[in-house]
């Protein structure tokens, strides 16, 4: 009896291991696995992405700050990354390749200290003007100091040194990738543990209740302020992966456009969960990278799934992911199954037609021979007949009404499972 | 003669045109419980929301312990001593129970804006955390979320985060409004217990919690105070009696 006191004390422990331990083993096969350029290329991004996604939810979802700059601080630690590998190049300084994004991040963490205290005086709305102010003065700065910016070409330097810590030289991008996961794991677990700190569970007091936090004693100011550098900290190492890995950086990375991509990766992640910017930022680096190799209208699609998330899942897909757990746990889940799967099909049919609306659309405005047949899904179309349009609004309209058909069956599962819950019937 | 502790003079405050405190001289002594009565809108809580640092005060000088308050942030008046509830419910509804708690304890047990520290790993922490829960009588609620909570507890909650810290003079603006009977009593002999031993600044409709709790009355009418004495004292001036008590004298 006291054997089993003991071992069931000592199972979260044990699984919580093992399951770090599988994922370290996972993201150590992946390249193995993947080994083409373009997935190799696509790993090293979506390291980046995911240490990028979480430092923007220490901000948005942690302190609830909604920032429309949070670029400026990962183009920042990435210029100062790129300089600090070009005065390794030249024999200046001899800091090792792995030890640069700290120099970034140092870097980024400074002015994260500075623009935070002039920016989170307030949350909401006067803080997402400034800081949409702040991200368009940096922007602009970049073309005012060309010697740290590099003006429209950038910066760019050599990644591939012999002053590194270990025996690699980070030459080939499979040792690009090591350099990244290692950081990624270091960047995911402090920013886990910050969560549980004082300043972590203050970030939540005053994201929720600001005016009863400085009764309290503190000052939301100033929590939200080192919040916001220890954010841009975490930006800036982002960012310095971000140049190591590309050799290069220019403007583009500290702009408005690297921060809206970041504010969609963690919300179509889902802010609630400390996860779910993981999701968001490995979903969303995939869709970037491989739609856009598929089609042109990638972003029109990337625009419609961020509506979509926006108008019916604001937890984002961490929030659909965790709102099922406790169905789970009643083992409740294969009663919400079958709805699912009816509502799957028309759902697919549904947006079958709107793909063959956009694609038809994009090639008729865009190619330089609207008249030209055009292949989708290795069929020849030609956009200027009826059959396409037909097929497409047709397949719309029966999907639609399948699908709303389908979202009240899910709706009625769902009341019956919530019901059961209720009355905690398994 | 008693230590004073809290020491307003000639306190005025003023809204655009309309002067809401119009001259309030107040000493509060160290370790009594000091009623605050008046009529509705006589600035009762606007004269807490200046104590506590809220609203800054148009006129006048404020003092705790000595030293000049007038000018501080509430977060630095909080912190040299003096911590309040508020009349409406003012919690962190999202967090738990204990987490409200807990937070509330931060600054006083000197974490700071600690990032270095695990709240879960700093056993004396945790440990007063979890006693200020049993002493508000919600530890079987600790892992509920703080908006979950009835209202009468979500009170208790409110009272439970000012007093946490160890605090020593204490503002409750209407701890029992829109409570029962039964509860009204509970939250008086809470009150009592949890304030022994502190300074208490009350504000209060209820004239039998008044009566019952409080060592000194002071009558707030029209943004001023008109008397403060003892409660029979307070029952027996023609003054308070004319301006407040009147109809509801018992």
């Amino acid at each position: 009896m006291k054997d089993n006191t003991a071992a069931s004390a000592m199972r979260p422990f044990v699984v919580k291991s093992l399951a770090i331990l599988a994922v370290v083993a996972i993201i150590l096969l992946l390249p193995q696995i993947f080994q083409t350029r373009f997935a190799q290329s696509l790993l090293n991004q979506i390291g980046i992405a995911v240490i990028f996604a979480l430092s923007y939810n220490m901000l948005l979802g942690q302190g609830g700050m909604l920032s429309f700059g949070h670029a400026v601080f990962y183009g920042l630690g990435g210029f100062m990354a790129i300089h600090t590998l070009k005065m390794v190049n030249n024999g200046v300084v001899p800091i090792p390749t792995e030890l640069v994004p700290l120099i970034g991040g140092a870097f980024s963490c400074i002015f994260g200290l500075i623009f935070g205290l002039i920016s989170t005086r307030r949350a909401a709305i006067p803080f997402a003007l400034i800081t949409l102010g702040i991200g368009e003065l940096i922007a602009s700065c970049a073309l005012i100091f060309p010697s740290f910016f590099g003006g429209e070409e950038g910066v760019s330097a050599n990644r591939w040194t012999d002053v590194t810590l270990s025996p690699l030289n980070f030459g080939r991008a499979g040792e690009v990738y090591l350099l990244i996961a290692a950081w990624m794991l270091v960047c995911v677990f402090l920013m886990y543990l910050l969560t549980r700190t004082p300043l972590g569970r203050m970030a939540n007091a005053v994201r929720d209740n600001p005016e009863r936090a400085r009764f309290i004693g503190y000052n939301p100011h100033m929590v939200r302020t080192i919040q916001f550098s220890l954010s841009a900290f975490f930006a800036g190492i982002a960012g310095s992966l971000f140049a190591i890995n590309f050799e290069i950086i220019t403007a583009h990375a500290l702009g408005m456009m690297a921060s809206a991509d970041v504010l969609m990766m963690t919300y179509i992640g889902g802010v609630g969960h400390f996860f779910g910017p993981i999701l968001g930022a490995v979903l969303v680096t995939f869709l970037q990278l491989v739609l856009a190799n598929i089609t042109h209208a990638w972003l029109l699609y990337f625009g419609l799934l961020f509506m979509c998330m926006v108008l019916w899942a604001p937890n984002g897909i961490s929030g659909l992911i965790m709102l099922h757990e406790p169905v789970w746990k009643a083992g409740l889940f294969k009663k919400l199954l079958p709805s699912y799967g009816r509502a799957l099909v028309p759902g697919l049919v549904l947006f079958l037609g709107v793909i063959i609306l956009v694609e038809i659309n994009y090639h008729l405005s865009l190619s330089t021979n609207p008249e030209s047949p055009m292949s989708l899904f290795g069929i020849e179309i030609s956009a200027q007949s009826a059959p396409p349009w037909i097929a497409s609004l047709l397949l719309m309209t029966v999907g639609f009404l399948f699908f709303r058909k389908a979202a009240f069956q899910v709706r009625d599962a769902w009341d019956e499972v919530t019901r059961r819950m209720r009355k905690g019937e398994h | 003669m008693p230590e004073t502790i809290l020491s307003l003079k000639g306190i005025h405050k003023n809204f655009g045109e309309s002067e809401i405190i119009t001259g309030v001289d107040l000493d509060v002594f160290r370790g009594e419980r000091h009623a605050i009565i008046g009529p509705n809108g006589a600035g009762k809580s606007t004269l807490f929301n200046l104590v506590s640092g809220l609203y800054p005060v148009s006129e006048g000088r404020m003092e705790l312990k000595g030293h000049d308050i007038t000018k501080l942030a509430p977060h630095r008046i909080n912190r040299r001593g003096l911590s309040r509830s508020f009349q409406t419910t003012n919690i962190f509804p999202k967090m738990s129970v204990f987490e409200n708690i807990r937070c509330a304890l931060l600054w006083p047990m000197g974490f700071g804006h600690s990032f270095w520290h695990l709240c879960e790993r700093k056993k004396a922490l945790n440990d007063r955390s979890r006693m200020v829960l049993e002493q508000i009588g919600m530890a079987d609620r600790a892992l509920m979320p703080a908006g979950a909570l009835s209202y009468a507890d979500q009170r208790f909650l409110e009272i439970g985060i000012t007093i946490a810290g160890g605090a020593e003079i204490i503002l409750l603006d209407e701890p029992t409004a829109g409570m029962s009977r039964h509860e009204i009593e509970r939250t008086v002999n809470f009150i009592r217990e949890v304030t022994e031993g502190k300074t208490l600044v009350i504000v209060e409709h209820d004239m039998g919690v008044v009566f019952d709790l409080a060592d000194r009355i002071s009558v707030l009418v029209y943004g001023q105070i008109i008397a403060t004495d003892s409660p029979e004292a307070i029952k027996k001036n023609e003054k308070v009696r004319e301006a407040y008590l009147g109809k509801e004298a018992v």
